[in-house]
C-alpha cells in the first residue's frame, strides 16, 4: 500500500475566500475597488435570524467574522453592508473548476466545499517539473482572480493538509517522510469535524506531532465509536501517510455502456424478443468493443405497454461481450417474462464493465459460435450458474477449523483462492461427508471401546477393522457449554465398506446421557 | 496384465472370452493410455464411496497414462466438474476437500443439482468446455430423464470435445446406454497397512467391466493408492505383491 500510494502525486488547491471571489467576479470588482473598499459580509439565512458567511478585508478589520450573526457584527460596525451568499452556485461554479483543472491532471476530484484535488502523477515533467506546474496552476488561477493556495503531496489528506494549514506552494516529495515533514501542522490539518477538534484540544494534542507521541491504543480506544473518517482522528492520520487508501470520487463520470430498441409494435411472443435481445447483444458488442472492455454485469429492462418494468439481471464470471454468449445467457432468463399487452420497449445496460482486450476474432468465432473446440470456462460457469442459481454452482476452500464440517466452506467457482496453511498429511479424512451426520445403533465396548457391530439404513454391518479413536473437542470459544466432544473411528466392514463413523461424548461427561453415534463420512 | 491365455487347457468359457477379447482388442489394464474418447458409466451402490472413488481413481489413471511426457514436471491445473443430483447427494454425501486426491483439491467445481434433468443439462455444459480437466456426474437411480439417447447425447458431447467423463449410477439398474465402458464397483477388503493391521489400508475395490467396445469383459481387484493396481485373480495377496512391485518400480 505504502509504495502505491507514494508512487501517486496529488495537487491539492484550497481556494481560500470562494465565496467573496465569485461575489466580486459578479459584481465586476477587482480587490479593495468600489464596494470592495468598505465593509461587506455574506450573509446566509438560519433559524435565528441572518448568520454571516464570509465578509471581506475591510469588514474582518470592523470586526465582522464567520459565523457570527448579523445583529451582532452591526453593533461592532454599524456601516457593514451586506449581500446574499450562495453556496449551491459555489458549488456548481466548484465543479465547473474542477472540470477546468483537468487542465493539470486526468483526474480531478471535489473538495467540497472550497478546494479541489487533481492527481498529476506523471505529469509534471509536461510543466517542467512540479514546482512549474504549482507556478502555472498559480497564473491561471490570479487570472481568473480567485485566490488560492495549493500544495502537491503523495496522498490526498497531505496535499489537503499542506495547502490549508503548510507554506503556500508546498510540495512533498516522494523520498520525504511525511511523518516527519507534517509534524508541526495543527490538528485542524486532519480535515476533522469542529467537535472532535474541541476534544483533541481539550486532551492537550494540538499539532500532529503530538498525536504521534501519545500510545496509539489509547487514541483507539478514545475514538472506538467514530466510524467515518472525518470523526476518527486516527483513520484521518492513516489516510494522511497513505496507510489505508482514501476513495475520492472524480468528476469525469463513466457512462455504463447503454443499447436500446423502441419497437414499432408492441411484442408478445417470445421468439420476437429473443431476436430483439440478440440484436441489443450484437449492439452491446460493438459498443463495449470500442472500449475495450467486457461486462460483467448486464441488465435487460423491458417496458410494457401496460406501464409496468421487467427486469433481468445477469452477471457473468469473467469480462464477456460475445453476442452469442450474451445472448445465451438471457435466453434463459426471459423465458419467464409475462409480455401482458406486449413490450414497447427493452433496454440492455452494462453496469459493471472490467478492461478485456480484443482477441484473435476468427478463433474466438470458432470457439464460441462455431462450436468446434468448446467453451471457455467462465462461459461455461456463466450458463451453470444462469439456470442452477449461484448456490449451485461452487467450489470447496479450506477453512481453519477442527470440526469436520466446517474445515471446508464453499465459494463461487472462479474466485481466487486464500492462501491457507496446509492440512496436516497424516489425518486421514473421507472422500464424502454427509450434510448431516445420520446415527446409527452400535455395540461397542463401553465406555470407550472399539466398535464392533452397527446397524444404519436398515442393515448390520460387522466392523472387521477399525483404528481410534480420534478424538475432536467442540470450539468451547465459539459452541455452547453443552456440546460433547466426538471420538471418530475409521472401520471397515465385512464387505470391504470404509466409513467415518463417531462417538458423541463419553459416559460420565455430565453432558447427557449414553453416549450417541454417529455415520458422518464415506471412505472410496 | 496383458496375459495371453496360459498353457493349460482354457475353460469354455475363458474361449468365449478369449475370441470375444481377440475380437476387440486386448484385455484392459490400468495405465492404458485407451481410446481417444473417455465415456464410462459406474455402477455402484449408494452407501458406499466407491463409485466416486473408481472414477477419480481412473480419470487419474488416464491422465498420468495420456501425459505427454511422463518425466516433464508440468501439472495439469486445470478445473474439474463434479456434478450431483440432491439424490445422490443426500444418499451418498457431500465431496470432501480434504478427503480428495492431492492433486486434484484444489480444481474442484461443484454443482449439486435439484434434479435429473438439470444434472444432465450440467454435465452437458461441462462436457463441451474446452477448460476441464474431466467430468464426474453422480445420479441416484434410473430417471426417465436418462435413457439412450441422453446417454448418447453425452457421449457425443465428450467425443467432440475430447473432455473426460464418468458417471456414476447409484442403486440403478443396468438399463440401456452409450457408454464405452460399462463398470460395477463394489468395495473390496483393503490391504492391511504397514504398520497397524487391525485399521483400515489402502482402498480396493472388486471391479467388473461388463461391457466394453475395445475390450474383453472381465473382474478386477484393483487398488487406488496414488496409483491404480490390479490382479485379475481377485485374491488380495497377489495385489498385495503387485502393489509392491508398482511401488518399487515407481520409486527406482
Amino acid at each position: 500500500m505504502l509504495e502505491g500510494a507514494s508512487s501517486r502525486r496529488i495537487l491539492g488547491i484550497w481556494l481560500r475566500v470562494l465565496a467573496l471571489d465569485r461575489w466580486r467576479l459578479g459584481e465586476g470588482l477587482a480587490e479593495g475597488e468600489g464596494a470592495d473598499a468598505h465593509p461587506l459580509a455574506l450573509i446566509a439565512e438560519t433559524a435565528h435570524g441572518p448568520r454571516i458567511a464570509a465578509a471581506n478585508a475591510a469588514g474582518l478589520t470592523a470586526g465582522a467574522q464567520a459565523g457570527m450573526m448579523l445583529a451582532d457584527a452591526r453593533t461592532l460596525c454599524p456601516g457593514l453592508a451586506v449581500a446574499p451568499s450562495d453556496p449551491a452556485g459555489d458549488l456548481a461554479f466548484l465543479e465547473k473548476l474542477a472540470g477546468w483543472a483537468l487542465r493539470w491532471g486526468p483526474w480531478s476530484a471535489l473538495d467540497p466545499p472550497d478546494g479541489l484535488l487533481v492527481d498529476v502523477t506523471g505529469v509534471a515533467h509536461l510543466f517542467g517539473g512540479e514546482a512549474a506546474l504549482l507556478a502555472d496552476a498559480r497564473k491561471a488561477f490570479a487570472r481568473r482572480r480567485l485566490a488560492t493556495r495549493m500544495a502537491i503531496a503523495p496522498t490526498a489528506g497531505a496535499a489537503w493538509a499542506l495547502a490549508h494549514h503548510g507554506p503556500d506552494g508546498a510540495i512533498l516529495r516522494e523520498g520525504d517522510d511525511p511523518a516527519q515533514r507534517l509534524v508541526s501542522l495543527p490538528v485542524a490539518a486532519l480535515r476533522l469535524d469542529g467537535d472532535v477538534l474541541t476534544v483533541l484540544r481539550r486532551l492537550g494534542l494540538k499539532r500532529l506531532g503530538d498525536l504521534d507521541g501519545v500510545a496509539r491504543d489509547a487514541l483507539v480506544r478514545r475514538f472506538r465509536n467514530r466510524r467515518s473518517a472525518s470523526a476518527n482522528p486516527l483513520m484521518r492520520m492513516d489516510q494522511l501517510l497513505g496507510r489505508v487508501p482514501e476513495p475520492l470520487l472524480p468528476v469525469l463520470v463513466t457512462h455504463a455502456p447503454l443499447v436500446q430498441r423502441r419497437l414499432l409494435e408492441p411484442i408478445r411472443h417470445l421468439a420476437l424478443l429473443e431476436q430483439v435481445v440478440r440484436d441489443l447483444s450484437a449492439d452491446m458488442e460493438r459498443v463495449l468493443e470500442g472500449r475495450g472492455e467486457g461486462a460483467r454485469r448486464l441488465e435487460l429492462g423491458l417496458w410494457k405497454v401496460d406501464g409496468e418494468l421487467v427486469v433481468r439481471k445477469v452477471e457473468m464470471a469473467a469480462p464477456s461481450r460475445a453476442t452469442a454468449h450474451l445472448a445465451g445467457l438471457f435466453a434463459r432468463r426471459i423465458e419467464d417474462v409475462d409480455a401482458g399487452f406486449g413490450i414497447e420497449m427493452v433496454r440492455l445496460r452494462a453496469p459493471w464493465c472490467e478492461p478485456l482486450d480484443l482477441a484473435q476474432r476468427d478463433l474466438e468465432q470458432a470457439g464460441e459460435e462455431g462450436e468446434a473446440r468448446g467453451t471457455s470456462l467462465a462461459a461455461c460457469v456463466d450458463r451453470l450458474t444462469v439456470r442452477l442459481g449461484a448456490e449451485a454452482v461452487r467450489r470447496p476452500v479450506p477453512f481453519a477449523s477442527h470440526m469436520p464440517e466446517r474445515a471446508q466452506r464453499w465459494q463461487e467457482p472462479l474466485a481466487p483462492l486464500k492462501t491457507s496453511q496446509c492440512v496436516s498429511d497424516y489425518e486421514i479424512r473421507p472422500l464424502k461427508m454427509l450434510d448431516k451426520p445420520e446415527p446409527i445403533s452400535v455395540i461397542y465396548e463401553t465406555p470407550d471401546g472399539l466398535p464392533r457391530r452397527f446397524r444404519w439404513r436398515g442393515a448390520t454391518h460387522d466392523v472387521l477393522r477399525s483404528e481410534g479413536p480420534e478424538r475432536i473437542a467442540p470450539e468451547w470459544w465459539r459452541e455452547r457449554g453443552a456440546v460433547r466432544l466426538r471420538d471418530y473411528y475409521r472401520i471397515e466392514d465385512a464387505t470391504g465398506r470404509r466409513y467415518w463413523i463417531y462417538r458423541s461424548g463419553v459416559v460420565g461427561d455430565g453432558r447427557g446421557g449414553v453416549p450417541a453415534w454417529f455415520l458422518q463420512g464415506l471412505f472410496g | 496384465m496383458t496375459s495371453h491365455p496360459s498353457l493349460s487347457l482354457p475353460t469354455a468359457a475363458e474361449l468365449g472370452a478369449t475370441r470375444l477379447g481377440e475380437q476387440q482388442g486386448e484385455r484392459w489394464a490400468p495405465g492404458q493410455a485407451g481410446e481417444a474418447t473417455a465415456h464410462g458409466e459406474i455402477f455402484a451402490s449408494g452407501d458406499e464411496g466407491a463409485g466416486a472413488a473408481l472414477a477419480l481413481a481412473l480419470a487419474l489413471d488416464r491422465q498420468q497414462a495420456r501425459a505427454p511426457d511422463p518425466l516433464a514436471d508440468t501439472p495439469d491445473t486445470r478445473m474439474w466438474l463434479w456434478v450431483q443430483d440432491r439424490k445422490a447427494l443426500t444418499r451418498s454425501g457431500r465431496p470432501y476437500r480434504p478427503g480428495l486426491p492431492e492433486s486434484l483439491r484444489d480444481r474442484l467445481i461443484h454443482v449439486a443439482v435439484k434434479s435429473p434433468e438439470d444434472a444432465l443439462f450440467a454435465l452437458e455444459e461441462g462436457l463441451r468446455c474446452r477448460d476441464l480437466a474431466f467430468v464426474i456426474g453422480e445420479i441416484s437411480g434410473n430417471p426417465r430423464a436418462l435413457d439412450m439417447t441422453a446417454s448418447r447425447r453425452l457421449g457425443l458431447a465428450a467425443e467432440r470435445h475430447g473432455v473426460p467423463f464418468w458417471l456414476v449410477r447409484l442403486d440403478a439398474r443396468r438399463d440401456l446406454s452409450s457408454a464405452r465402458m460399462r463398470w460395477e464397483v463394489a468395495s473390496a477388503p483393503s490391504l492391511a497397512p504397514r504398520w497397524n493391521a487391525q485399521a483400515p489400508g489402502a482402498p480396493s475395490w472388486q471391479a467388473q467391466l461388463f461391457r466394453a467396445r475395445r475390450h474383453p469383459p472381465g473382474q478386477w481387484l484393483l487398488c487406488g493408492d496414488g496409483r491404480l493396481v490390479a490382479e485379475t485373480g481377485g485374491a488380495a495377496p497377489e495385489l498385495q505383491n503387485t502393489l509392491a512391485r508398482a511401488k518399487g518400480g515407481g520409486g527406482a
